[in-house]
């Protein structure tokens, strides 16, 4: 084994990922205490220039036909030969639907350790976000090549930004693929696009029925504002997926951001930090909302309506 | 006919106050409430609803945690055809390295075509249950999965990629999934039925000896998010906190 650590790129038509951005700089805060160099591993096929911008001290390419799209099990057989080749130190990958597939079966494929969700590196030690947010988990890396899967959060894309670093071609054998990409489906078209609004109202699975969607309507035809909601609300069919905030969802920075019944899990919060004011309604005082939140309020959503619908319809 | 296994689990309730042990490595197991898997609850659902769609067989196997009996039963008043529960040692919880292991084990004498699990568990910290299964027993795995249907020995699946962009892919069965979301909610039955069921009904026990958890990483420390950077809390009753609020929105100025 040596002490370098290997990156897993993620880009998707041709474009780099912000999380890879995000690794890099995690990787890097690693490599500064093992020693080794930041790799980036590039798979794909006519993508070489995407590793200009990385932040990497260099950056192994692997191109071929079948890795054109990504398949889990196409970048699975590519790097299970790169990593017991070379057998850094740690590997990073996306804490994506992505990145995720393909570091499980890796680990169990090469019986090496996987840890989830690292929010950031502090001094060598790995420290992961894990119950929603809830929970802080530290974790040291194994004694063989650890797998460490990022989130957002700890790292702003632009610390894992730079170059160009030197980029050296490998070859990689994939064949016999279990997985065929047969064709992408777009995003449906929003009625209301959330991402141009300057007042979000959004809902989460504190709103209990489809039925009190109408208050938080009302309270956004109040402020001038649209509706949005975490995943839940989507799932339930109850707002459209183009409603929905949040890492399978839409990215907002609006000037305010009312969260009732949100808890506020990293997958939500991935969508709404940017927000410029975010105020969070919810009963539970550990929710994790009151972290990203500026101001908060510690009351039950259905008595509070009333009084702010009220207090609106006075202030106007 | 397809034979469909579906994998549950019991993770801790967010909702309620979570509690750090006295090692300072575990999550405090004594007020802890559990529930079942949000996303192992879709792909029972989904289960359900590709048996309605194709005939297929569907059963449910899970580790023997408090309150599991519950939720198989459940499974069963939604339609499943077959409950299975492990027995061994599962109440203070193990890693997913271990129960992909057990589950591989008994997965072997059932022999799906397709398994479906949830594609993780609030709890992960050592990766999710479906991909160390399909490695575990050879199979092809693809997880985020929502929306699933079945073409003679192919599923074809829709796959959720950044964006809100969804790949449709062709995968060879046998296959393990991991379901993000059902094509529909998660099904509501009655109390009354699942009572039924418990009549009716019976769990088939497999006894789990060792669990090995290799591969797991041990957590060193574990503790709740510092309160740093928390939201300036607004106090008084719901009157005075409407009345705040309208305050800052004017600061804002979007009032
Ligand atoms: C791959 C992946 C992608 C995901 N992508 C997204 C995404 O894009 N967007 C997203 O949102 N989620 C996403 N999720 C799901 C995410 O992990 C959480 O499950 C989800 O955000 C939780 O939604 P919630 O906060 O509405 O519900 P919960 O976590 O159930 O929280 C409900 C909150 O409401 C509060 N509450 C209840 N009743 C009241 C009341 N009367 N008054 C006030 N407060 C009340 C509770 O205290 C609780 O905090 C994703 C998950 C995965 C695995
Ligand atoms: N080929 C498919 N593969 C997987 N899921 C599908 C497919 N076709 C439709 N679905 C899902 O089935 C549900 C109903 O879709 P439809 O067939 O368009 O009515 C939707 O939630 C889709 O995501």
């Amino acid at each position: 084994m040596n002490n370098d650590i290997y990156v897993v790129i993620e880009h998707l038509r041709g474009q780099v990922a912000d999380i890879s951005y995000i690794m890099l700089a995690a990787a890097r805060d690693l490599a500064q205490v093992t020693g080794g160099e930041v790799v980036g591993v590039l798979l794909g096929q006519d993508v070489k220039a995407l590793a200009d911008n990385l932040a990497a001290d260099k950056v192994l390419y692997g191109e071929d036909a079948a890795l054109a799209e990504f398949t889990s099990d196409a970048y699975q057989l590519a790097l299970a030969g790169l990593i017991s080749e070379n057998e850094p130190r740690a590997v990073f990958f996306g804490s994506t639907t992505i990145g995720t597939d393909v570091a499980g079966v890796l680990s169990a494929r090469l019986d090496l350790p996987l840890v989830s969700s690292c929010l950031k590196i502090a001094d060598g030690v790995i420290v992961s976000q894990i119950c929603g947010g809830k929970i802080m988990a530290e974790s040291g890396l194994a004694d063989t090549t650890t797998f460490i899967t990022v989130i957002p959060g700890g790292y702003k894309p632009e610390e894992g930004q730079g170059g160009p670093p030197e980029v050296t071609p490998v070859s990689v054998t994939v064949a016999d693929l279990k997985v065929a990409l047969k064709k992408y489906i777009e995003p449906e078209v929003a009625d209301v696009d959330i991402t141009k609004e300057d007042v979000l109202i959004a809902i989460g699975r504190g709103i209990q029925t489809e039925d009190n969607i109408e208050l938080a309507e009302e309270l956004g035809e109040l402020l001038g504002g649209a509706v949005c909601a975490s995943r839940p609300i989507v799932d339930q069919g109850w707002l459209p997926t183009a409603r929905m905030v949040g890492k399978s969802g839409q990215i907002v920075k609006p000037k305010l951001y009312l969260a009732l019944g949100i808890s506020g899990a990293p997958e939500h919060a991935e969508g709404m930090v940017e927000a410029e004011n975010i105020i969070a309604i919810n009963i539970d005082p550990g929710a994790p909302i009151f972290d990203v939140a500026k101001y908060g309020a510690e009351v039950d959503l259905f008595d509070l309506i009333d009084p702010l619908i009220e207090a609106l319809e006075e202030a106007r | 006919m397809t034979h469909i296994l579906v994998t549950a689990k019991l993770v801790p309730d967010l909702v309620e106050e979570l509690e750090i042990a006295e090692s300072g490595t575990a999550l405090d197991m004594t007020w802890l409430r559990l529930i079942i898997n949000e996303f192992d609850d879709h792909a029972i659902e989904q289960a359900i609803i590709l048996k309605e769609r194709s005939g297929c067989e569907v059963t449910v196997i899970a580790p023997d945690q408090e309150g599991m009996d519950d939720v198989l039963f459940t499974a069963a008043a939604k339609g499943a055809d077959r409950i299975i529960k492990l027995v061994g040692d599962f109440e203070e919880g193990v890693n997913n390295h271990a129960l992909a292991r057990t589950l591989a084990a008994s997965t072997k004498e059932i022999g799906p075509d397709l398994i479906l699990t949830g594609v993780q568990g609030n709890d992960d910290f050592d990766g999710s249950v479906g991909p160390y299964l399909a490695e575990y027993l050879g199979m092809t795995y693809v997880g985020y999965v929502a929306g699933v249907t079945l073409e003679g020995d192919k599923a074809i699946v829709h796959k959720e990629y950044p964006g809100g962009l969804i790949a449709e892919l062709e995968v060879t069965l046998p296959a393990v999934l991991g379901i993000q979301a059902a094509e529909q909610p998660p099904r509501y039955v009655a109390v009354s039925k699942v009572r039924q069921m418990m009549k009716e009904a019976s769990i088939d026990e497999v006894d789990v000896l060792d669990l090995d958890p290799s591969g797991g990483l041990e957590i060193s420390s574990m503790y709740l998010p510092e309160a740093a950077e928390r939201a300036e809390m607004l106090d008084g009753d719901e009157e005075e906190i409407a009345a705040r609020l309208v305050e800052i929105f004017k600061e804002i100025g979007v009032v």
